[in-house]
C-alpha cells in the first residue's frame, strides 16, 4: 500500500483526531525521554496508550511507537522497558534509532515490527540495508536532507519501505546529527529528547524590541510589526561577517503536497506529518487535507494538482509564514 | 594515552594542506586521520593524494587512518566510500552506518567515528562485534556518562537470549568489546551539526551547486555571532561547529583514570604545532598553564560538555 498517511499523536485527543480524519497510522511516544518529543504534558502513559491502540485498531488503523532517543548507560533499562511494554501492548511497530536497542528488540521480540527512526541519520541505502540485514527493519524514515532524485536512488536499492516527511516543522540539519541544542542548553534530541527546550526559553520586552533567548543566548530580536515564532535555535537571526540574517534557516516549514505524484511514482511507502507537540485541532485539519490529497493523487496521478483550498488551509496552520519544499527541491540547498 | 590528529574539517588550498601534513609528520602524534569527511564538493586533494599522504605519514612512523564522509547523499558519495574501504593499506574511520556495513562485510578492523552515535555499552558492543577496534564517543558525552559506559564494558551484565536455547537463557558477551580502545575529542572547535544545505554558500548568496568554493577563504570557518556580538557558532560549509574551542588539557588525570587510550586534536590553520606540543608536554608530566594554550586558540576555550553542562560553558571562566 503506497503513500500511507502517518500522523502525529501527542495525546489521546490528537490520536482520535488523526484517526477520525483519515490517518492510516499514528505515531506516539511514552511519557518520558525515550522519545524525541519529551515535552511536559505530552505523550502517553500505558493506560492511554492501550486506549489509543484500541481506538485505532477498532477502526482498522495502526499505532507506531517512537522510542527514538539514544539510551544512556545508566538508564538503559528504561529504554528496554519501553520496548517490552510496546510488545506487550501490541504496538504495530516501534520506531528506533539506536543500534543496541534495535538488537535488543530483534533478539527479544522477533515478532515486533521495526522502523528506523529519522534520528538514526540513515541517508544511504548502504546504511538502511545494514539495519535490514542485522535487525530485519521493515521501514526507514529518511532525514530531510536528500533531493527527490537521491530519495529515488535509495528506494531502488533497498527492499526496506521508505517513509518521508511531508509536512510540518523543518529540521535544516541531519536529524540525529545535530548537537546545537545541547551546545546551547545542555539538552539535545539525541540524549534528552528535546530541541531548544521550552524551560530554557526566555522572552523579554526591551527598548529595541522583543527578545527571545535560549539559556541566555540571544536568538532573535523582533521589531514592532514582526511576528515572533518559537525560538528554535537554527531559526534565529545571527550576525555573520557584519551581516544580520537567518544564517541557518528561515522560520519556515515543510510542505510537499506538490511532490505527491513523484513520491507515488517512485514507490514511497508513507508520508509522515510532523507535530506531536501541536494541538488536536491542528492534527485534525492537517490530516483532513493530506487524506484528501493522497486520495486524489492515487485516483489520478497525471492530473493531480494541489487544490488552492488545501494550500490555503495548510498555510494558515504552518508555524512560519512560508513553506518550502526543503531539500527535496535541489535549489533550497 | 597518546595523541591523534583528527581529520581536517576545513577546506584549505592544496599547498596549505600538504605543508600542514609535512609539519604533522614531525609532531608527537601517534596517528593521523586523513581524508575529506565534511563536503563532497571539496576536491583539491583526491583519494590518491590522501593515500600518498598516508604513505608519507606511515613512513614517518605515524599510524594513518582514512576518515569517511559523515553525510552520504549521492551514489557518487557511495563510490568514494567504497574506494576508501577498499584502499588495501590503511585503517578506515567509519562516520556513518553505511561505512560500518561495508567495512564489516569486508572483514576489516575499523575506527567507529564520533557521529555513529554510540551513547551506550550495547551499541558499542554491536560495533565491537562488527570489527571496531577503536571508538569515539559523541562530542556531547560527559565524563560521567563515559565513565558509566566504560564501567559496563569492563563489568558486562549478561545479555539474555531467550529464544536461543530450549527455555534456557544463554548469555552472550560481545566479541572483542573489552579490547576496544577509546579515543576522546579533546581539542578544537566542536563539530556539532551537518546539513544538506551549505551555510557558507548561503552566506554568499550562492547556490550550493555553484558555491565557488568560498570555504577556501575561511581556513577556520566563519564565525556566527548573536545580535549582541557574542561568538556562538562557526559555519564551515554544510557543517556547523562551535565558536568556542573545546579543550580537555586540564582533564588529563580523569581521562587517564577512565582508561582513555587516545586524545583527538582537531586541526586548525595556525599554531597547530604549538597545540600538539602543549598536549604532549602535559601528557609527559609537564605543567602547562591553560592560558598558554588559550593564546593559540581560534576562539575562547569551552569544556561544558565534559561536565555534563551546556557545551558552550567553560570552567576556564571561573579561574
Amino acid at each position: 500500500m503506497p503513500l500511507e498517511l502517518i500522523c502525529p499523536a501527542g495525546n489521546l485527543m490528537s490520536l482520535k483526531a488523526a484517526v477520525d480524519n483519515g490517518a492510516d497510522a499514528v505515531y506516539m511516544g511514552f511519557r518520558d525521554n525515550t522519545n524525541a518529543r519529551a515535552f511536559p504534558g505530552l505523550n502517553f502513559d500505558e493506560a492511554q496508550a492501550a486506549e489509543g491502540l484500541r481506538y485505532a485498531h477498532e477502526r482498522g488503523r495502526r499505532v507506531l511507537l517512537a522510542i527514538n532517543t539514544y539510551p544512556q548507560p545508566d538508564t538503559w533499562t528504561r529504554w528496554v522497558g519501553a520496548i517490552d511494554r510496546a510488545a506487550t501492548l501490541g504496538m504495530d511497530a516501534v520506531i528506533l534509532a539506536d543500534a543496541g536497542l534495535m538488537r535488543y528488540a530483534a533478539e527479544n521480540h522477533p515478532g515486533l515490527r521495526l522502523h528506523l527512526s529519522v534520528q538514526g541519520s540513515a541517508t544511504s541505502y548502504e546504511a538502511i540495508n545494514f539495519y535490514r540485514e542485522h535487525y530485519g527493519i521493515q521501514r526507514a524514515v529518511l532525514p530531510r536532507v536528500l533531493s527527490l532524485a537521491q530519495v529515488e536512488n535509495v528506494v531502488k536499492n533497498t527492499e526496506v519501505e521508505i517513509e518521508l516527511f511531508g509536512f510540518g516543522g523543518l529540521c535544516v540539519m541531519v536529524e540525529g546529527r545535530c548537537l546545537l541544542s545541547s551546545y546551547c542548553t545542555g539538552e539535545s534530541p539525541n540524549s534528552a529528547g528535546v530541541c531548544s527546550p521550552a524551560k530554557a526559553v526566555q522572552w523579554k520586552e526591551t527598548p529595541t524590541g522583543l527578545e527571545s533567548r535560549l539559556n541566555g543566548v540571544l536568538l532573535d530580536r523582533y521589531g514592532k510589526n514582526e511576528k515572533a515564532g518559537y525560538p528554535t535555535l537554527c531559526k534565529g537571526r545571527f550576525e555573520v561577517a557584519g551581516e544580520t540574517y537567518y544564517a541557518l534557516e528561515e522560520p519556515t516549514s515543510l510542505n510537499t503536497l506538490d511532490l505527491l505524484p513523484e513520491m507515488l511514482a517512485m514507490g514511497i511507502a508513507a508520508i509522515k506529518i510532523e507535530g506531536r507537540q501541536r494541538s488536536p485541532a491542528y492534527v485534525a485539519q492537517v490530516t483532513k487535507v493530506w487524506r484528501a490529497a493522497i486520495d486524489a493523487v492515487k485516483k489520478n496521478v497525471a492530473g493531480f494538482k494541489p487544490m488552492p483550498v488545501w494550500m490555503a488551509e495548510l498555510n494558515k496552520l504552518s508555524e512560519g509564514q512560508s513553506h518550502t519544499l526543503g531539500a527535496y527541491h535541489r535549489p533550497w540547498k | 594515552m597518546n595523541l591523534s590528529l583528527g581529520p581536517l574539517q576545513y577546506y584549505w588550498p592544496r599547498e596549505d594542506v600538504l605543508a600542514f601534513y609535512e609539519q604533522a609528520a614531525k609532531w608527537p602524534v601517534a596517528r593521523v586521520y586523513l581524508g575529506e569527511s565534511v563536503c563532497s564538493r571539496r576536491h583539491v586533494l583526491r583519494l590518491a593524494d590522501w593515500l600518498a599522504l598516508a604513505e608519507q605519514l606511515a613512513e614517518a612512523g605515524k599510524e594513518a587512518v582514512l576518515s569517511t564522509q559523515t553525510l552520504i547523499e549521492s551514489e557518487s558519495d557511495l563510490k568514494t566510500l567504497r574506494r576508501l574501504v577498499d584502499n588495501g593499506s590503511f585503517q578506515v574511520e567509519a562516520n556513518e552506518w553505511g561505512a560500518v556495513r561495508l567495512l564489516s562485510e569486508a572483514g576489516l578492523p575499523f575506527v567507529a567515528g564520533p557521529t555513529l552515535n554510540v551513547y551506550n555499552h550495547e551499541t558499542l558492543g554491536v560495533l565491537a562485534g562488527l570489527g571496531a577496534v577503536r571508538w569515539l564517543p559523541p562530542v556531547e558525552m560527559s565524563r560521567d556518562t563515559l565513565a558509566a559506559l566504560l564501567d559496563r564494558v569492563r563489568n558486562p551484565h549478561p545479555r539474555p537470549l531467550p529464544q536461543a536455547g530450549k527455555g534456557e537463557a544463554v548469555s552472550l558477551r560481545d566479541a572483542r568489546l573489552d579490547e576496544i580502545e577509546t579515543e576522546v575529542f579533546a581539542y578544537g572547535k566542536l563539530p556539532l551539526a551537518y546539513s544538506a544545505r551549505c551555510f557558507t554558500a548561503r552566506h554568499y548568496n550562492l547556490p550550493k551547486d555553484d558555491c565557488r568554493f568560498r570555504c577556501l577563504d575561511h581556513p577556520d570557518g566563519l564565525t556566527l555571532s548573536t545580535r549582541e556580538g557574542e561568538p556562538f557558532l562557526t559555519i564551515n560549509g554544510i557543517q556547523t561547529q562551535s565558536a568556542g574551542v573545546y579543550s580537555l588539557l586540564n582533564e588529563l588525570d580523569s581521562l587517564r583514570e577512565l582508561g582513555v587510550a587516545a586524545l583527538r586534536l582537531s586541526p586548525q590553520s595556525r599554531h597547530m604545532g604549538r597545540v600538539v606540543e602543549a598536549f604532549h608536554a602535559a601528557l609527559s608530566g609537564g605543567n602547562v598553564a591553560a592560558d598558554v594554550l588559550a593564546r593559540f586558540m581560534p576562539g575562547k576555550p569551552v569544556d561544558g560538555y565534559w561536565y555534563g553542562h551546556a557545551g558552550r560553558e567553560s570552567s576556564f571562566d571561573q579561574v
